[in-house]
């Protein structure tokens, strides 16, 4: 056996070279999705006559979004678990009924209801968590069965009519932007002060990081490379602050799916509970006999979808401004679709959270320019289902080319 | 000279990062038994599976010509089809199908599509008489021994007209009385014409059936010794095999052996599904610091039950018992508290129970002990990097990078990671089940190594094995275990192999009388 030599930082434009070069073979899933997302863009772009990415159109984009991505990333740790939830779509309808009829029939504070839909999310996922995870249940079954029965607990709450509107600040949750501290007239000052914070804490993350690269003794990326790396992202992230600055500040509704996004990012990659949610997937047996309490952990991942779940049933009311008997309907199969085009392995043991939301993003992009296009609901399922396939059917074949 | 039956030329074979194969060539002549051997990860299997098809033409270079005809096979079905059988490290029966269901899968008799169960069965009985199996064709796998299910692969061989029979070390899990039938079987084969290729590490065996030895070290060909002519001993080809003389098989130790550490009394464990059927019955077993005790016993005799059983009850119902570690009655009743009580058990199977086999050796390593490369909940990849890096290092496991899938070390290396990991949880008492299953020459001496640091550092270790030798040549006390009972204890000053071979085989006759 002859173990190919590691690359050595040699002369700087080579070095930057091989970093990409590295960074892109071992991403290739990653990019390949993102390629993939870009060129989609682009084709509706055109096909739209420029109306995809008007900011309205894109703020309309990633609302619609919200709940996809919201629960994607519960959905991914479940699914790499190597189990799913069919459930979520109904959990969405359940909770929306109930904040509808807690607001609007009893009139009860929102920020209350809010707390108690929370709270609710999380008892139903510990609910079907218990059968999964205690009684051994595939949670296939489980969440079959968790899809009927909250679908109908919602006409039976609802009485099978619609419910709202919502007073203003629960509305704000999906429509409203961040408050501005400062009163200013022109710029959205908040959002240019998040920016700056983010961006510092950024730089400040990966120095600390590669500090500690190099206190282990191991190769670092080249030091322009860092250098022109936390620049680039640094005027990305200024930059996209300064656009939403100009308009009326940061959305609510993305602060809460960067925040979502990042914290899950940082608990698949980083964290100890990460590393066993990975293990238990990818086997469960040996994950066990190396001292991980699997069903404890499989039951937490439940109540972490059933909060998300309901999270994603309060953002689509309030959107809304009504619940609906049928909200949420067929939402669960968009999330799914979405961590398995981000790459995620129904085996389990396989998925990332960025994948995860480039695959949302796409369906999103999907959804978006076929509906501006006109294209009805009928052909919108055949392409989504369409790419489904050809994403997976890339994962095969990427496996097969490099065994 | 016998006709050249099978012909490998100038193979390559090159996965990401690593040139498993290079160039090497490699024949068979007609009816002999050809061994091939090397250190983990020299490339045997990999080889194999060249040959075999599962690696397809074109995704290696070199040419394979059999029985004078070049082959490409694209899978196995094609290689199957000209007479070439390989039977997998690891078995691939269907559990829950019965032998003649498992005999002719993908091969099945059927007249239009349906299947002929009449025929399927009789000509299944007699491939079963043909290997020396005296089973019905519709036991199910699942309720047969390992040499029972390596004897049905071997007859599920025959349907299928084999003419060149591949075995990637069947005996490793086998034990000695099977491991003998298999040989025998083997040379029986010869008579009617049936070649072979054998991978073994146990020398042993390959002095006694092989005609000829292929050596192969670090994916080159080395050397083909020729038994017929000249009269190889394992010493030889051991230096083929590491490249130098080895004079010892087990490294000297100095005994320095205190007060017992670990100790289980009566203890009981039953059969998870079987409830009434005793796995564990009424064991006392003890440990002291700086000892290496070992458990030796035949297959099934519940070694690895008792051991599982005691480790969290990772194994069985209903058991009962008290643990004592340095005197005091400890909870050991969940793996979690195991571990936490300094109890490691390294298991036999690392593919169902060892590894995560999808997942980067790094992670496999660190798994049973998190906490070590992390702060509140974090885990410091740099630190984890460099604390990996060592372990391959300090075990010479062979990857390309410690960032490689489980899945593609060879079978030794992937024993390693196990034993890293186990190692990496830093434990007082630490339980090896069959740790050096298929594991080569120089490995096992540099395992052996490592249960010498072990105990100089005061740990304890319990030793599962089913090969004599090493038991003998390890340990300081052994238990002799049969039926889930102690049935003898001796210290290994006085212990031999036909002492504790005879202590197995007393017992059992006088339960069979
Ligand atoms: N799919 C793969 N991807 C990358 N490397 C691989 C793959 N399969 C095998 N290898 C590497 O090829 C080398 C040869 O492996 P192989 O399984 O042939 O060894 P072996 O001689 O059978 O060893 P053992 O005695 O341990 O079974 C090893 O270094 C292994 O890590
Ligand atoms: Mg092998």
């Amino acid at each position: 056996m002859k173990t190919t030599a590691t690359p050595h930082e040699t002369n700087a434009a080579g070095g930057i070279m091989k970093t990409l070069t590295g960074l892109f073979r071992s991403n290739i899933r990653e990019y390949g999705m993102l390629i993939a997302l870009i060129a989609v863009m682009v084709f509706f772009q055109i096909q739209t006559a420029g109306v995809l990415m008007k900011p309205v159109n894109l703020t309309n984009l990633v609302l619609q979004n919200s709940y996809v991505i919201t629960m994607a990333v519960g959905m991914l740790l479940i699914i790499i678990t190597g189990g799913i939830d069919l459930s979520v779509g109904s959990v969405v309808a359940v909770i929306g009924a109930l904040a509808g009829v807690l607001i609007v029939r009893y009139d009860v504070n929102w920020i209350v209801v809010v707390a108690i839909c929370l709270l609710l999310g999380a008892m139903i996922g510990a609910f079907q968590g218990y059968f999964v995870a205690y009684r051994k249940i595939p949670a296939f079954i489980v969440t079959l069965a968790g899809m009927l029965v909250f679908r109908g607990l919602t006409i039976a709450l609802l009485r099978g009519e619609s419910v709202g509107p919502f007073p203003r600040g629960f509305q704000n949750i999906s429509s409203g932007f961040i408050p501005d501290l400062f009163q200013n007239e022109g710029l959205h000052i908040t959002t240019l002060l998040i920016g700056v914070l983010l961006s510092i804490l950024l730089i400040f993350l990966d120095v600390r990081g590669r500090k500690n690269q190099q206190k282990y003794g191991l190769e670092v990326t080249p030091f322009y490379f860092f250098v022109v790396k936390n620049i680039v992202i640094t005027i990305a992230v200024m930059g996209f602050c300064y656009l939403m600055a100009s308009y009326k500040g940061l959305p609510n509704v993305l602060v809460l799916l960067f925040a979502l996004v990042t914290f899950y990012a940082f608990i698949t990659s980083s964290s100890v509970i990460g590393r066993r949610i990975y293990a238990m997937g990818g086997n469960e047996k040996a994950a066990r006999l190396s001292g991980v309490n699997t069903p404890r952990l499989l039951f937490y991942t439940f109540i972490n979808m059933g909060i998300l779940a309901s999270m994603a049933g309060l953002i689509v009311a309030a959107r809304l401004n009504s619940s609906t008997p049928n909200a949420g309907d067929g939402m669960e199969l968009d999330v799914i679709a979405a961590c398995f085009i981000g790459g995620a392995s129904p085996m389990g043991g396989v998925g990332k959270v960025i994948g995860a939301l480039v695959g949302a993003f796409l369906i999103g992009v999907l959804n978006n320019g076929m509906s501006i296009l006109g294209v009805g609901i009928d052909w919108q399922k055949v392409v989504k289902g369409i790419v489904l396939l050809a994403a997976v059917l890339f994962d095969v074949y990427n496996k097969n080319k490099n065994a | 000279m016998a006709d050249v039956i099978l012909e490998m030329r100038n193979i390559t074979k090159t996965f990401p990062g690593v040139k498993a194969l290079n160039n090497v060539s490699f024949s068979v002549t007609q009816g002999e038994i050809h061994a091939l051997v090397g250190e983990n990860g020299a490339g045997k299997s990999t080889l194999m599976n060249v040959l075999s098809g599962i690696y397809p033409y074109g995704t290696y270079e070199g040419e394979i010509y059999f029985q004078g005809s070049e082959c490409r096979f694209r899978d196995l079905t094609e290689s199957e089809k000209v007479g070439l059988v390989i039977i997998h490290q690891e078995l691939a029966l269907i559990p829950f199908l019965s032998v003649a269901e498992n005999m002719f899968l993908g091969n099945e008799r059927a007249k239009n599509g349906v299947i002929d169960w009449n025929e399927s069965i009789s000509k299944t009985a007699e491939f079963l008489e043909r290997v020396g199996l005296h089973e019905s064709p519709n036991t199910l796998i699942t309720d047969m021994g390992v040499g029972k299910q390596q004897l049905v692969e071997i007859a599920k061989a025959l349907a299928k007209e084999v003419k060149l029979l591949i075995l990637d070390e069947p005996t490793a899990a086998l034990n000695e009385k099977d491991s003998e039938k298999l040989l025998e079987l083997l040379l029986q084969f010869k008579e009617h014409g049936i070649s072979s290729i054998l991978i073994s590490h146990k020398l042993s065996e390959v002095k006694k059936v092989a005609d000829s030895i292929t050596i192969l070290r670090d994916g080159a060909t080395i050397e083909t010794l020729d038994c017929r002519k000249d009269n190889i001993t394992e010493d030889r080809i051991i230096r083929g095999m590491v490249g130098r003389d080895m004079t010892h098989r087990f490294p000297p130790r100095e005994k320095n052996i205190g007060e017992v550490i670990f100790e289980i009394r009566d203890w009981n464990a039953y059969h998870p599904i079987h409830e009434d059927r005793k796995v564990s019955n009424n064991v006392n077993i003890s440990v002291r610091r700086g000892e290496v005790v070992g458990i030796s016993g035949l297959m099934g005799a519940g070694r690895t039950e008792l051991a599982m059983s005691i480790f969290g009850r990772a194994y069985g119902t209903r058991i009962s018992g008290k643990a004592y570690r340095n005197g005091e009655e400890v909870d050991i009743s969940t793996i979690d508290k195991a571990i936490s009580n300094g109890i490691a058990y390294a298991t036999e199977d690392r593919k169902a129970y060892g590894l995560v086999l999808i997942q980067e050796v790094k992670n496999n390593i660190t798994l049973a002990n998190l906490e070590e490369i992390s702060s509140r909940q974090v885990i410091n990849e740099p630190r984890e990097m460099k604390v990996t890096s060592e372990y391959r290092d300090n075990l010479n496991i062979k990857c390309s990078s410690i960032r490689q899938l489980a899945l593609n070390l060879s079978g030794g290396n992937q024993q390693k990671v196990v034993l890293s990991k186990w190692l990496f949880s830093s434990p007082e008492i630490l339980i090896l089940d069959e740790p050096t299953r298929g594991i080569d020459v120089g490995a096992k001496y540099e395992i052996y190594t490592i249960i010498n640091r072990l105990v100089s550092e005061g740990k304890g270790i319990i030793l599962i094995s089913s090969e004599l030798p090493e038991i003998l040549g390890v340990c300081d006390r052994i238990y002799v275990m049969r039926d889930g009972k102690i049935v003898g204890e001796m210290p290994a000053s006085e212990a031999s192999q036909e002492k504790v071979m005879k202590h197995i085989m007393t017992q059992q006759e006088a339960t069979q009388s």
